[in-house]
Order: C-alpha cells, then sequence, then structure tokens
C-alpha cells in the first residue's frame, strides 16, 4: 500500500491539478501536487528501511500490460534496494522542488498547468524506476521525455524554449532508438522481457554470439551497447548530450529536477540495474567507462568558460553524469547510484540556489552582470556555497564520498580503460572545483557589475523558496557521510543484496578497501580540488583580469570550448539540414516529377496527347474516309494475295 | 443479459450491421420537405443510424470467442449456386475489430460534418451510409467475389465525396484516387478469377486450404500485390494519398485513413499470406524494401509539408510502413502488432485529422504558417492535439506505441536490419509531428484572425472525448485487443510457417535469390 502510493500519489496530483486547475486556483493547485508528493516522500521512507534496511523485496502486480505469444509484460512495481533509493531520492527531493516552485513560479500565470507538469514528471520517473519489465521501463522512460519537453517548452512563447523543447525529445528519441533495438535484442536472447527471468539466464548466455546486422556479436556486448545508447541518450553523454544544456530554457525549478532526481540520472540507473547482464558484457562496460570519462572532461572543459549561470550548472551535470558512468564501467555501480543520490541533493540546490540569484537580479542570469550581492543575499550565497563544496568534493560534504569511492574504484579497477577513466576524473575534479568556485566568485563577488536599477532590486527569496533550499543543503552536508557505509562501505552487501551485481574478479570497490593506495593515489581528489579552488580564487579574486588575458592568449581554443566544440553546428550541418534537403528533394522530385510525372500524370498527358492526335483522323471530310477505306481494301487485299504460297508471283 | 445475448444470437448480426446503414440511406431518400428541414432530417437519420450501428456491432465483439480462429457469426444463403458463389458472412480475429472501428469512426463523421458541409447535406448522408456498409461488409465477407464486390463499392462513395463535397483541385484529386485504385482491382480481379478458375470455389476458408501450384502463386500473389499496395498505400504508389486528403472533406479524410487504408493490410492477411505462403515468403523481401523506404522517405517529406493535412497524409504512409512490414515478418507479435497498428492508426489518424478540421472549419486554411499560438485561446484544442500527437509519435500509454512497439519487436525476429530501418521511423515521427504541433500550437498569438477563433465547442468535445478515451485505453490496457485477435493469428501463421520451413528447407539457397535479398 505504501509502496503504490509513493508511486501513484503524485499521478493523483498531476490529474487533481491538470485538469481542474481553473476549478481549484493557483493555491489549489500547489497544496494539492505539494501534498500528494509529499505524501508521497513520506510513504517512501518506511518503504526503504523496510526494503533496503530489513531486507524485504516486494513485487506487486498490477496488470498486464502486453501480452503476445511469449512476449509478456506487465505493470508491476518493484521494490529492491536499487529501486527504493531511487524512490526516496526521487520524492524527497521533487517534494521540495514543488515547495520551491510555489514561490519561483508565483507571478506566473499558468501554475497549476506547471504543478501538474512536475508532478506528472516525478511520477513518470517513479514508473520508470519501480518497473520490473524493460516494457514499463521504456514506459516510464518515454514518459519523462515527454514531460521534460512540455516542461522545457513550458514558456511555449519563446521561439528558443519551443526548440530547446523539440531538441530534448529528438535527441533522446535517438537515444531510444538504441534501447528499443536493445530490448528486442533481450527479447530474442532471452525470449522475455522480465527482469528476474533475463538475470537468471545472463550467466549461460555469457559465451553465446548472435548475428544481428549481418555481423556476428558476442551476444552481451551488443545488446548491452544497444541498451547503453539509450542511456547515453537520456544522461545525456557525449554525442547525446546537445540537449541537456538547451533545457535550461524551461522554469529554473525544471532544471533543477531535470538535472537533479529525475531523467537525467534514468540512464545511470538503467545501467546499474542490467548490472547482472553487463557484468558478463566486459567489452561493453570498457565502453560505459570510456563514454563517461570522456564525457565528464568534454562537459568540464566546456563548463569553465560559459557565462550564464545556469548554463554552467547545467554542464556540470553532464560532467558528473560521466563520473557516474564511469563508476558503472568500472563494476563500482554502487558508487555510480550512491553518487546519483548525493549529486541529486547538491545539484537541485545549486539549481534552485541560482534559481534565488535569478530571481534576486531581476531575471538576469549572466554571471558577468552580476557581482558583489553576497550580503544582500546572505542565505541564497551561504548555501550555493555549500553545495559548491559538496560538487567539488571537499570533506565532509556530500560530494566528496561519492566521488572519492568513483575515482578510487576507477585506480582500482586494474584494466587500462580504468587508468583511463582514473586520469580523466582527476583532471576532471581539478575542472570542477575551478569552474565551480568561478561561479561563486564571480556571482556573488566583485564589484557590482549590474545596473543601478537592478541592484536596488536586489532581495532575498521568500520563505517558501528558502526553506527547501535549507532542506537541499542539509541533505548536500550530510547524506554522504550517512550513507557512506550502506551504499560503497562495509555495510554494502547487506544492503543491495541481489539489487545489483557484481562478479569477484570485476569488484573494485573491494579492491579500494582492501588496497592500500599510496598516500598522494588516495588523497589526489581532494588536492585538486583544493588546487582547483585556488585557481579559482587567484583569477578571479587575486588578479580579476586574468580570465580575459588567457582567453586573449588561446583565442581559438577559447572560441572552441565557448562554443561548445562546437557540436550544435556539426549536427546541424550533418542532420539537421540534410534532414530538411532530403525531404524537399523527396517531395519535389521523387514524388513530383518521378513518380507523379511518370505515373498518373505521366500517362493521363499520354492518353490525352494520344487522343487528341488520334483525333485528327477524324476530320469529318467524306472523302478523307473514302480515301482511308481503299487503302485498307487495297492492303488487305494485297496481305491476301501476296501472303498465300503458292501464288506469289 | 443472457436473454438479450440469445434474442442477439438468433440475429443475423453481421448482415444487419452491414445493411443497417444502407436501410438509414433509403430512409433519408424518402425524406421530403423545405431544403433546410431535409438537410436535418438527414443529419438525425445519419447520425441515429451510424449510433445503433455501432452499438449493434458491439454485440459481435461482446459475444466473440477468441478462443477459436474459427468465423464465427456465420451467415450462408446461395447467390449464384450455378457458380458456387455464396453468400457468406462470417468474422475471425483478424477482421472483427475492423468492423468495430468501422462503426466507431462512422458516427464520429457524422458529427463532424454537421456544419461543415452544408450543401446537398441529404446526397451526402446517403453516400456515407453506403459507405458504411460498403466497409463493413467488405470485412465480413467470406466469399471472394462477395469481398470483391464490397472491396470495389468503397470505391464509388467516397469518388463522389471526394469529388463533390471536397475543395481545391477536388476533381483532379478524385480521378487521381480512382484510377489508381481502379487499375490495382483490375489485376485483383484477374487474380480472383485466376483462383476460382484453380479451386473450382470463392468461398474464402475453402481456399485458405488450397494449394496453389508454385508458378501460379507468383503471378497471383502480384495480382493481388498490386491492389492491396495502391490502398495501404505502399511506396511508390502512394501518391495519390496527399492528394486525396487535401481535397477530401474532414469526415472523408477521417474514412479514408481510418478505414480504406486498412483494406490493403487485411487483403494482404485475407488473402496474401494464408492462400499464397511460397509467394508470400519469396516477395518479402520486396516487402520489407518498399516499406522501409516508405518510412523514412515519407518521414522526410512530411517534415518539410506546408499544409498540415499532407504532413499528417504522409505521415500516414510512414505508420502504414510499419503495417506490412510486421505483415509479412510473420511473427506472433508483429501479425498482433500489424493489426493493432491498423486500428490505433485508424484512431489517431481520424483523430488527427478532426484536429485539423476543427481549425479548418474556423480559418478555412490548412497552411501551417497562417496558424500558430493557439494554446493561448483554444486551450482544450490545445490539449486533445497533444494527446493526439503523442500518440502518433508512439508514446508509450498511447495507442500508438503498442503496434509499432509489437512490429519492431516481431520483426527484430526475423530480420534485424528491417527493424533497425523501420526504428529509424521512431525518431524522424517525433521530428516531424512536434514541428507540427509547434508551428499550429505553440509560440505567440500574433495573427489578427487567430486570434478570434474560439475554443472547441460541445459538439467538437463530443466528438474528441471519446477518441482520447479509446487511445488512452488502448495504449494503457490493449490486452482485450489484442486477446481477440491473438488465437487467429497464431493459427494462421502456425500454417503459414510451416511452409516458410518447408520452403527454406526445400529451396535451400532459393530462398535468398528471392528479389531484394540483400536486406537477409
Amino acid at each position: 500500500m505504501l509502496m503504490a502510493a509513493s508511486v501513484f500519489l503524485p499521478l493523483l496530483g498531476a490529474i487533481i491539478a491538470g485538469f481542474f486547475g481553473r476549478l481549484i486556483g493557483d493555491r489549489g493547485a500547489q497544496i494539492v501536487t505539494c501534498t500528494c508528493i509529499g505524501l508521497a516522500a513520506i510513504c517512501s521512507i518506511p518503504t526503504f528501511a523496510d526494503v533496503a534496511l530489513h531486507g524485504n523485496h516486494h513485487l506487486v502486480h498490477v496488470m498486464t500490460f502486453l501480452s503476445s505469444g511469449t512476449f509478456e509484460a506487465a505493470w508491476s512495481l518493484r521494490f529492491d534496494t536499487l529501486s527504493a533509493t531511487m524512490v526516496m531520492t526521487v520524492t524527497c527531493v521533487s517534494t521540495l522542488i514543488h515547495i520551491y516552485s510555489c514561490g519561483y513560479m508565483s507571478h506566473d500565470d499558468s501554475q497549476p498547468r506547471f504543478m501538474a507538469y512536475l508532478s506528472a514528471f516525478s511520477f513518470a520517473m517513479l514508473m520508470l524506476v519501480t518497473s520490473d519489465n524493460l516494457v514499463q521501463m521504456f514506459f516510464g522512460w518515454e514518459g519523462v521525455g515527454v514531460m521534460s519537453y512540455l516542461l522545457i517548452g513550458f514558456w511555449f512563447k519563446k521561439p528558443s524554449a519551443c526548440a530547446a523543447a523539440i531538441k530534448a525529445f529528438v535527441v533522446n528519441r535517438v537515444g531510444d532508438f538504441g534501447f528499443l533495438l536493445g530490448i528486442f535484442a533481450i527479447y530474442y536472447l532471452f525470449d522475455t522481457v522480465n527482469f528476474d527471468t533475463i538475470f537468471e539466464a545472463a550467466p549461460g548466455k555469457a559465451e553465446s554470439t548472435v548475428t544481428f546486422f549481418s555481423h556476428q556479436w558476442h551476444a552481451l556486448t551488443i545488446t548491452c551497447l544497444l541498451l547503453f545508447v539509450g542511456a547515453m541518450g537520456k544522461s545525456a553523454q557525449l554525442f547525446l548530450h546537445t540537449w541537456l544544456p538547451d533545457a535550461m530554457e524551461g522554469p529554473t525549478p525544471v532544471s533543477a529536477l531535470i538535472h537533479a532526481a529525475t531523467m537525467v540520472t534514468a540512464g545511470v540507473f538503467l545501467v546499474a540495474r542490467m548490472s547482472p547482464v553487463f557484468e558478463y558484457a566486459p567489452s561493453a562496460l570498457a565502453f560505459v567507462t570510456f563514454v563517461g570519462a570522456t564525457t565528464a572532461f568534454f562537459a568540464a572543459t566546456v563548463g569553465c568558460v560559459q557565462n550564464d549561470i545556469k548554463r554552467i550548472i547545467a554542464y556540470s551535470t553532464c560532467s558528473q553524469l560521466g563520473y557516474m558512468f564511469v563508476a558503472c564501467g568500472v563494476s563500482a555501480y554502487q558508487a555510480g547510484i550512491f553518487h546519483l543520490m548525493t549529486h541529486a541533493w547538491f545539484k537541485a540546490l545549486l539549481f534552485l540556489s541560482a534559481g534565488s540569484v535569478i530571481h534576486a537580479m531581476s531575471e538576469e542570469q549572466d554571471i558577468r552582470k552580476m557581482g558583489g550581492i553576497w550580503k544582500l543575499i546572505p542565505f541564497t550565497f551561504a548555501v550555493m556555497t555549500i553545495g559548491t563544496i559538496a560538487i567539488t568534493g571537499i570533506p565532509p560534504l556530500s560530494g566528496y564520498f561519492s566521488k572519492d569511492m568513483i575515482i578510487e574504484a576507477a585506480y582500482n579497477s586494474g584494466t587500462g580503460i580504468g587508468k583511463y577513466a582514473y586520469f580523466m576524473t582527476i583532471l576532471v575534479a581539478l575542472l570542477t572545483a575551478f569552474y565551480s568556485w568561478r561561479l561563486v566568485f564571480i556571482t556573488f563577488f566583485g564589484a557590482p557589475r549590474a545596473d543601478h536599477h537592478t541592484m536596488e532590486h536586489i532581495h532575498e527569496s521568500p520563505l517558501v523558496m528558502l526553506i527547501p533550499l535549507g532542506a537541499l543543503a542539509l541533505g548536500a552536508m550530510f547524506m554522504g557521510g550517512g550513507f557512506n557505509h550502506l551504499f560503497v562501505g562495509e555495510g554494502r552487501e547487506a544492503f543491495w543484496h541481489e539489487a545489483i551485481k557484481v562478479l569477484a574478479p570485476h569488484d573494485s570497490i573491494e579492491r579500494a578497501h582492501q588496497e592500500h593506495a599510496p598516500f598522494l593515489i588516495h588523497h589526489l581528489p581532494l588536492i585538486v580540488s583544493l588546487t582547483g579552488l585556488a585557481i579559482a580564487y587567484w583569477m578571479y579574486i587575486v588578479r580579476p583580469g586574468t580570465a580575459t588575458r588567457i582567453a586573449n592568449a588561446v583565442p581559438g581554443l577559447y572560441r572552441f570550448l565557448l562554443n561548445k566544440w562546437y557540436f550544435d553546428e556539426l549536427y546541424n550541418f550533418i542532420f539537421v539540414r540534410p534532414a530538411f534537403w532530403l525531404g524537399r528533394v523527396f517531395w519535389k522530385v521523387g514524388d513530383g516529377a518521378i513518380i507523379d510525372g511518370l505515373g498518373p500524370d505521366g500517362i493521363s498527358n499520354l492518353v490525352g496527347r494520344t487522343a487528341r492526335r488520334l483525333g485528327v483522323v477524324q476530320s469529318g471530310y467524306l472523302y478523307h474516309y473514302a480515301f482511308a477505306m481503299i487503302i485498307g481494301i487495297a492492303l488487305v487485299v494485297t496481305w491476301i494475295v501476296a501472303g498465300q504460297p503458292g501464288v506469289a508471283p | 443479459m443472457t436473454a438479450l445475448s440469445n434474442f442477439v444470437d438468433g440475429l443475423p448480426i453481421l448482415s444487419l450491421v452491414t445493411f443497417l446503414p444502407l436501410l438509414g440511406a433509403l430512409l433519408i431518400m424518402v425524406v421530403r420537405g423545405e431544403a433546410e428541414t431535409v438537410a436535418n432530417q438527414a443529419r438525425y437519420i445519419a447520425l441515429w443510424t451510424t449510433l445503433i450501428t455501432f452499438v449493434l456491432s458491439l454485440f459481435i465483439w461482446a459475444g466473440f470467442n477468441s478462443a477459436t480462429s474459427a468465423f464465427q457469426f456465420e451467415e450462408k444463403a446461395a447467390w449464384l449456386p450455378q457458380y458456387k458463389i455464396a453468400y457468406r458472412m462470417g468474422v475471425d480475429g483478424i477482421s472483427m475489430l475492423f468492423v468495430i472501428l468501422s462503426t466507431f469512426l462512422m458516427p464520429l463523421c457524422v458529427l463532424a460534418s454537421w456544419h461543415a458541409i452544408d450543401k446537398m447535406v441529404r446526397e451526402y448522408m446517403i453516400a456515407f451510409l453506403i459507405l458504411e456498409t460498403m466497409m463493413i461488409g467488405m470485412f465480413c465477407a467470406m466469399d471472394m467475389v462477395l469481398f470483391y464486390v464490397f472491396f470495389e463499392g468503397v470505391l464509388i462513395p467516397m469518388f463522389i465525396i471526394i469529388g463533390v463535397w471536397g475543395g481545391g483541385r477536388r476533381v483532379y484529386s478524385a480521378f487521381k484516387f480512382f484510377l489508381y485504385t481502379l487499375t490495382g482491382s483490375v489485376l485483383l480481379l484477374l487474380a480472383m478469377l485466376a483462383m476460382y478458375y484453380v479451386a473450382g470455389t470463392t468461398d474464402i476458408p475453402t481456399l485458405m486450404n488450397t494449394k496453389f501450384p508454385l508458378q501460379m502463386q507468383y503471378w497471383l500473389w502480384l495480382g493481388l500485390f498490386a491492389s492491396f499496395a495502391v490502398k495501404v498505400p505502399m511506396w511508390p504508389v502512394h501518391t495519390w494519398l496527399p492528394d486525396a486528403h487535401v481535397d477530401a472533406p474532414t469526415a472523408g479524410s477521417v474514412i479514408l485513413a481510418g478505414v480504406l487504408l486498412k483494406m490493403g493490410g487485411y487483403g494482404f492477411l485475407r488473402f496474401s499470406l494464408p492462400m499464397l505462403p511460397e509467394a508470400s515468403v519469396y516477395f518479402t523481401p520486396l516487402v520489407y524494401t518498399l516499406s522501409v523506404i516508405a518510412v523514412i522517405y515519407t518521414s522526410l517529406v512530411a517534415l518539410v509539408q506546408s499544409d498540415m493535412k499532407k504532413l499528417i497524409a504522409y505521415s500516414s504512409v510512414a505508420h502504414m510502413g510499419f503495417v506490412t512490414i510486421g505483415v509479412f515478418a510473420g511473427t506472433q507479435q508483429a501479425v498482433q502488432g500489424a493489426i493493432f497498428q491498423m486500428l490505433s492508426h485508424g484512431v489517431v489518424s481520424g483523430a488527427l485529422f478532426l484536429c485539423v478540421g476543427v481549425v479548418y472549419d474556423r480559418l478555412h486554411t490548412r497552411e501551417i504558417d497562417r496558424y500558430g499560438g493557439l494554446v493561448n485561446n483554444m486551450p482544450r484544442y490545445a490539449l486533445l492535439f497533444m494527446v493526439f500527437t503523442m500518440a502518433s509519435v508512439g508514446l508509450p500509454g498511447t495507442a500508438g506505441f503498442v503496434g509499432e512497439f509489437l512490429v519492431l519487436t516481431g520483426t527484430f525476429q526475423a530480420n534485424s536490419w528491417v527493424a533497425l530501418f523501420a526504428a529509424t521511423g521512431v525518431i524522424l515521427g517525433a521530428a516531424y509531428m512536434l514541428y507540427l504541433y509547434r508551428r499550429v500550437v505553440f509560440g505567440e498569438l500574433t495573427k489578427a484572425d487567430v486570434k478570434e477563433m474560439l475554443d472547441l465547442d460541445r459538439r467538437e468535445m463530443a466528438i474528441l472525448i471519446p477518441v482520447v478515451a479509446i487511445v488512452l485505453w488502448m495504449g494503457i490496457y490493449p490486452l482485450p485487443f489484442l486477446d481477440v485477435m491473438s488465437v487467429s493469428v497464431s493459427d494462421m501463421l502456425n500454417k503459414y510457417q510451416a511452409v516458410v520451413g518447408a520452403t527454406a528447407a526445400d529451396a535451400g539457397p532459393a530462398a535468398t535469390k528471392s528479389l531484394f535479398a540483400w536486406l537477409r
């Protein structure tokens, strides 16, 4: 009951607010949705305790969804440690975002719609994480996709918001294309899409090969790679990341929800959920590690030069997701999920405090036009600093525990790609510290760069926004230390049970605990993080002009980073424009000139022309006809006479 | 309730459902009086007739036994006994839901034409009722000649509807539609005569168990294919569809997309696969190739359309590409998916055309650029249109997903390349539908005449709300639909697969020599 409540209450809230919004008014919609999601969060906590701490797994069968031949998929709620953790994180963070939205969106004229979308978004994510089969997961997967589309395009009057919304959906669909093929491959191999059956059968398929796309593959490798393409789309990994930075076109609470608990974490969740399959596909795991590490690096480099406050945080999400995939890739799924959870708290915190800054600055998002405001909005400044400390991995805040674990696991993975990931993650830790502190320093310190009018209006946000910020700050502070033992420490075996499967030779967390790395290796993440802080401090507080000088010294690199490695331009050039061009060619030339031109129109023209020519013969003059008859008779007679054998002259 | 069902059992319900609309048409014919009263009475008679037909058809579903693949509610009467041609009606799991689809869409069509049609209303309603009789009869016919009569009969009222009540280049479009389909039909007729010549009967269940000589099968198959491919329509014989849709009145488009396109897919399932299995296997790569081209090609074309109806028409071709792929993939999921896709496409594309009709009635243009920002003054419309857009995109939880997903699942088991190419339709579909939605509904409300547009009225809500309900029902709990067809499909496929297996074993490399076999 509690379990069903924690999943379906948000749906109820969304339906009430969405369909009866005009009836119950803004306030009513806020109360309904916040209550529903809040109750769901409250229900999720005892469920978490029951499932994860006491080890009681549950499977609630709701009803059959699809059934065709041997293909069976049900609507059901699966509660094991993995899903219980996710449900708790999603509902709690989402509740705080709901409450915050009541304040943040108070000047908007369609608040019920907004609240309904938020709740529906959360519901879709809950369906995703509690699914017991790949089809329901795909339902949730697409559900968050469509809700993000609606939320990003919430301010539908802005063309940029509409474009960003479509981009988010279509790029996600590219990932879904891979995910779908992955589902088909799973069904081809296992004759089922239900998790338990797949997981049982996976070891037996470790050596099998299949022929897909005229090529023989290691069966589980190709399957996992296809599924991972889906994860790359949803979790904005390199090549499919372009939608995420644009997604900040939506209102800030939406960005917080997308970037923190829901949506982008789905890909990481998918890999963790499918760990019993991925474990038997080492090449796929190597690919996951590679993509994760590279994305982390790519996004961090871009994050260093952006000037839009939300865009910087967006790239940091992209980068942190890379960390999570590195964790999964080196079989430290627990660390990946751990980072997912801690990240959910501090990233929501960062986004919402950025929202609070934007709110204070009269909707200004460019950090170059801020500065010197920390005294004016001290609470926002404080919580944003807490979020920054957490994300840069400084103890004892939460990011330290989870990020450190990932880096250590990468170091101890014992594979070449693991080493690559280790160096990348260390480098990225430096960059993360740099751009995160850069954000804080430029935004809050230095001389005020906003105009007089804006500065006069700067004010701390209302209590309804500050309370969620405070709660998230608490989470960002204590989640890491509090759950370290259970998620990745000594208690992890008992905590995770069967929810995550790691083969003994892959167990990088175990090795990280066993082996004592040299002092420098062990403390390197912290050292680079502090270095990043120091560099940012020096560049933006001590010598404020430094950044500009560096940018001027290497203009090519600067533009390359500022334009996000030119991915958007590239995709526009190789996908978007050719698609429209091809469409026009197919339409005008293919359908118009060739098919219609040679087909119906061509034939009808031909018939018309022929008829007109034949018509000339029917002139109406008697002597024409008489002449034709004489010629005809002559021909017939000739044929008869000449054609008779033996009568030949 | 039992008394009622017993009473229904005793009735020749298929014939009733088939010919009730014709009765309604006769009734409209005898109406006399002022032009205005005649028009009004014609509307009401048509509405009530179609509603009663729909309710009556639900009894077919209620009494349907999904545990068997045999034809049910059978009726048989002598017709031309000297030629062994009989009036024989019946439905199985493959055809039954198409009957319901036809009867369901019909009242909506009548309602959608309520104000939109104001000239020759009486004749219009008569044409529609005759059309309904023809469609239902076609799905119920168990005799090949009877089938052909209905199959061709559909053409005539549709031709008239487009040609008389259409807009734009309606005569050109009507003729294009007519000639395209008639050309196909002539070849269908030839094939049917040949089949009659071999089997000595026109009885469909008997023909299903007749083994046609191999060499002949290829020609027969091509004859049937010519007709069904035009109806589906498959690339490259699809160009009649956009024109027909653009110039047809709204309700005409609904029926065209909703039911007429399904006649092709149904034909493949009823004739090609069970009667000509070897040929079907042989030509499967051809069908795959044309369908994959259809999915990708027409999706790209849909992306650049500036006319709403044309865009949706092209999207229909792409969606029907999934159907033909599914039918010939020949696995349980693929075929069930194909049937489901036909049903859901019938409902969803019908609804999309209704949505276009709603704004067309207000602004009298289908140019996408003339709209924009409708969400501001038509929020209800925006919501419903969004649901149908998402259903067309194939979002899980809507009707569009189930068919597409099952088709692809089943096809992947048969041929992974085809599934790969077809799945790109998932991406392209999202692109063109969302692009359409954005241009029509989102954005700032700037144009003066668009600002004047009013939100959906009660009649329009009454049309669209049931469709939304069905779309969600089919998407969330599709089991009742899948169950109905399950046994019929699996029995048909068992026979089909037996032949497929035999061919593969006998012929060996011959199977790979078939047309366009590179896709294997």
